[in-house]
Parts: C-alpha cells; structure tokens; sequence
C-alpha cells in the first residue's frame, strides 16, 4: 500500500479509537482493561460491577453513537452542500439548513406533538435550503459571496421565528428547547440513537452511493448538463439528503455549527478533491472528531460544557483562516 | 452528422439566430466563421441543448434533438465549454474519468472499463506525464487538451468546440487544430467548431460555414468560400490575400 492509501485507512478507521478512548474517561473512569473486556468478551459481565455496565453501556455507548451520527450527518452534508453549490466555504450551518430544522423542532414541540420532530425538522430545514438556493441565484450562477448573504439571511429569518416560538411557548417546555438549542449530547440515550438513525443512514447512504456524481455537479450546470446529468433532478436529490441528514441530527443534538465545514475541508487537503475518496472519509473523520469533541465537553471541567461550543471555538478560528487564506486568491465567482 | 433546418432564436426577445440551415458530415472539421455577435456560440449551444431551441429541427446522427435526454444526448455529444471556471482542484485523470458519467448508472462507480478508456486517452493526447496534476495547476493549452480529453472519453460521435484556440499561443493553436483534424478523420467523428481566424479555417477545415447576424451567409470547401471578397463583405473591411502553391493567406489591407 502507498502512503496516501495507508493514510486514507487510518481515517476511515479513527471513530474505533475515538470510541475507545471516549468509552475510558469520565466522571467515573473506566479503566482500558475492562473496557476491553466488555467489548471482546461480553461474557465479563459478571466479573465487574453492575454500575460499570450501566455507565459504559446505557451512558456512554449510546451517547458515543450517537456523537458519531452527528458527526457523520454534519460532515456528510457539508461535503455534499459544498460541491452542489461549487463553494467551499458553507455548510448546513451557514446556509441555514441548521436554523430551519430548529425551527422544525421547536414547532414541533411547542405546538405540534403528534407530528415527530424529526419530521418537522426535515420540511423546515428543506425549506430554508431551498430559500437560500433560489434567494441567492443570479441569471443561473450561484456566486460565493451571495450564497454566504443568502444563508445568512435565511438563518437570521429562521432564529427569529424560533426566538418567536421560544416567546410564545409553555415556560415548562421553554427550559428544553433553550437547552437543546445550545447544541449537546447530553440527553443521549438508545432511543434518540433509534430515532435519528434511520433517517442519517438513509440521507448519507444517499449521499455516499452517489458520491462519484458529486464531482461533476461541482463543475457547474452546463458542464454537469453535457457530462450527461440531470441537474436540476439531481441536485435536488443531493440537497434532500443533505436536509434529511440534518434535519435528523438537529433533532437530537440541537445545533452543532461548524463540523460540516471544517471536516471536508481538512479531509480535501489530506486525500484531494475527488469525492469518491472525500466523501467517506469525511464522513469516518466526522465521527471522530464528534465523539472527541463530546469527550472533551463532557470531561473538560466539572459540569457539562455544551458540545456546540467546543466545536464552534475550534471552528470559527478555523473559518478565518479559510477566508484569508482564499481572499489572497481570488473572490470572484 | 449534424443536420440543422429552418432554426431561429431569440434571447430576450431579440433573435440570434435566424433560420439557419446547416449539415456537418462525419469524418470532416466543419468551421463556423463570423464575426463577433454572429451568433457562432449560439448556435453550438443551441446544438449542444444548453440553449433550449424551439423553432426549427436539429437532427444529431438520425436523433431529434428535442426527444434526447441528458445521458443519451452526452453519449452522442461533447463539447469543449469555452470558459471553464475551475472550483476543486480535481487531478487531471480524475478530470477525464467525468467524462465516462453517461455511461455509469446513477448510483454506479466507474469501472475498470471507465478506467482503461480514461488512460487509452492519456496516451492518446500524451498527457502521462501530466495524469496526476491537479488541472488547476496546468497551463492553457494544457488544459484546452484535457478537456478535449475529456469529450474523447464521452466516446462521443459528435465533437463541438468552441474557440478551441482562444488563450493559446502560435504552437499550442496548431497542435490542438492538428489532433482535432486527425482525430475527424481518423474515427469517422463530425466536428464543428468556432474560429475567429480564416486562416485557420483556411489550413483546417474541410467545410466552412459563414455566420453573419445569425444567418449563413455561406457555407462550402474552405478555399471556394474564404476569398478576399467574401471576407469583405463579412467583416466590413478590406481584405487582401497572399498565394504559394496551395497555400494562402489573407491579411487585412491598411491604409
């Protein structure tokens, strides 16, 4: 094997020590020894204690799966708004898709609860993708600068109408939706993995099969056209599943900013542009680096640091210099 | 074989083209000279189905154009986009293998197959030495003839190029002109492409065909239509032109 495809391996393989790292550490730390026990041999059970097996199998399992949805919902649809929109530097977070599905899931918890909030998310954070594409369009381009404006635009209008959901809502209810508006895992358990599992597999398995497609996509309209595509049709299925994965991550983790622009970006550096290759690597990287950054929040200090938070304070930085680093190429287009 | 018949187009109302009437043959370059304005993109767009042509008949090798979708269109189709505004910088094998898209079923990967037809056209236009550089990187020329690599990996039997020599320099024109030459007549391919120079067209093409305000003001073999006169009448300047043997070349007459 080269060294490139060695390095691609190691990627796709990091959620595994992530996870076992993340499985040890705690407010009760489990040693790596019987971490190591429970995963090989599950007939250890009775060996240890049955406060050690609730804590790594009904606390931090779950919580780690999850943190690894996310991961691979926010990355995968960054990748994927990336090449759709030829612009490197936007995500579901920056173009709105994020403020949608939170107001899909405030709504849905203030004011409608039989319909389920990952469906409410989904038809919001559609929406607000959509708002943004046709807000943005110029006579058929899709230029850098006023897609970023767009989204701008359109998640400003979405958090005030959350801000207006917030101000209407039930105070009972109001403490969670601040809350899980911050961004955290915190409320993690088995079933909020069985909830937003199916629709993050279903999205990103989308976006994965049809990965090879996204390369002539991000040639623009008239070439993907004579490459033999059906752009309009295509493109709107990317951006579904985009809106599906996101939709389906807001939902259980509120609004994580950052990860789905930053993890293409790297990943593009480390394996090149090709999305054949981008695209599960982003999403294994995305895991990773979910799972950590919940490993830090959840260890760092006492208490419980929202996630949003880390990844936005290593994020923004991150952005700045992307911005810098591009402005000295060029700004047009 | 292009066949065109009785094609008019506007944009915004103001028309472009003006029944136009024009056949391109297989295994034959065939020109489009004219003017700026004349028309001469129009009407490759036209023909490629970017612009959506509603009056008049073009037929692409016994296919309406108007009954072809877009992956049966690419398989009988490809044109060299003038402008090409580069966004990831994909390497230059990875480039071409996009041009095997038609042929790959939506959820599909490119197969070994894709892959062998992708170096045979690596080989095919020398560019081995420049397979794994991303194509932002290269230079013009260079890049002109991987996206003519490209449309061969389309293994198409229709070829446009638009402006193929537009930011080449005097050798790099005469390469890309001398592979699309060999390459019509090679594997039977019709090519039509724009020109600003009629000495060019005089060197290359087999049939020129003269735009002017989106009409064909003439079409036929290159030496019976490119003269002095016609180059007047087309241009609104005067024209002089230069005999040697076979070879001519024409040159705008100053003051």
């Amino acid at each position: 094997m080269t060294a490139s495809s060695w390095l691609r391996w190691g990627l796709l393989l990091s959620p595994l020590p992530a996870m076992f790292l993340a499985l040890q550490v705690g407010a009760y730390a489990v040693p790596w020894k019987e971490v190591w026990q429970y995963v090989l041999f599950s007939s250890g059970r009775e060996a240890v204690s049955e406060q050690m097996w609730a804590i790594l199998f009904q606390v931090r399992l779950p919580r780690i799966v999850l943190a690894m949805l996310v991961g691979v919902a926010l990355s995968a649809s960054g990748t994927t708004l990336q090449a759709v929109f030829r612009n490197p530097l936007v995500d579901a977070f920056i173009l709105g898709l994020s403020s949608g599905a939170a107001l899909g899931c405030a709504l849905s918890v203030a004011f409608l609860p039989g319909v389920p909030i990952q469906v409410g998310a989904f038809v919001c954070s559609l929406t607000a993708a959509f708002l943004t594409f046709f807000l943005a369009r110029t006579r058929g381009e899709v230029p850098i600068l006023s897609l970023i404006l767009a989204g701008v635009i359109v998640s400003a209008f979405f958090s005030a109408l959350v801000s207006i959901v917030k101000f209407l809502v039930d105070p009972h209810k109001l403490a969670s939706i601040v809350f899980w508006l911050m961004g955290s895992l915190s409320l993690a358990d088995w079933q909020a993995v069985q909830k937003s599992a199916p629709w993050i597999l279903a999205g990103s398995g989308i976006i994965w099969l049809g990965r090879w497609r996204l390369n002539a996509l991000s040639m623009g309209d008239a070439e993907a056209k004579a490459l033999g595509m059906s752009v309009s049709r295509e493109r709107g299925l990317f951006i579904l599943a985009a809106a599906i994965t996101v939709a389906a991550a807001v939902s259980v983790s509120g609004i994580i900013g950052w990860v789905g622009l930053m993890v293409p970006h790297v990943v593009r550096m480390l394996v090149g542009p090709d999305h054949r290759r981008v695209v599960p690597v982003s999403m294994a990287l995305g895991a990773s680096f979910m799972v950590l950054s919940d490993t830090v929040a959840r260890t760092l200090t006492g208490g419980e640091i929202p996630v949003g938070i880390i990844t936005t304070l290593t994020g923004a930085p991150f952005f700045i210099f992307l911005l810098k680093k591009r402005a000295q190429q060029s700004w047009t287009t | 074989m292009i066949t065109v018949s009785d094609v008019s187009f506007q944009i915004n109302g103001r028309p472009i083209l003006r029944q136009i009437d024009l056949t391109a043959r297989p295994g034959e370059v065939s020109v489009l000279l004219g003017p700026n304005g004349s028309g001469k993109t129009t009407l490759l767009l036209c023909i490629a189905a970017q612009h959506q042509c509603r009056q008049g008949l073009i037929n692409l090798a016994g296919h309406d154009l108007a009954e072809l979708q877009p992956p049966t269109l690419a398989r009988l189709v490809a044109m060299v986009p003038q402008d090409h505004h580069p966004v990831f910088p994909y390497t230059v094998r990875e480039l071409i293998l996009l041009g095997r898209l038609s042929r790959v079923s939506f959820w599909g990967q490119p197969s070994r197959e894709d892959q062998q037809v992708v170096e045979e056209v690596i080989g095919l236009m020398g560019l081995g030495h420049l397979a794994d550089k991303p194509y932002t990187q290269i230079s013009g020329g260079e890049r002109q003839l991987v996206l003519i690599g490209r449309c061969l990996a389309q293994e198409p039997q229709i070829l446009l190029l638009d402006e193929p020599t537009n930011h080449l320099d005097f050798k790099n024109t005469t390469v890309i002109l001398q592979l699309i030459c060999d390459l019509a007549h090679q594997r039977e391919l019709t090519v039509l492409l724009t020109l600003h120079d009629p000495n060019l067209a005089l060197l290359f093409a087999d049939h020129v065909i003269m735009l002017s305000r989106g009409r064909v003001a003439a079409a036929g073999l290159p030496g019976d239509v490119i003269n002095p006169a016609t180059m007047a009448q087309l241009y609104g300047m005067e024209v002089e032109m230069l005999h040697q043997g076979e070879r001519r070349l024409l040159y705008p007459k100053l003051s």
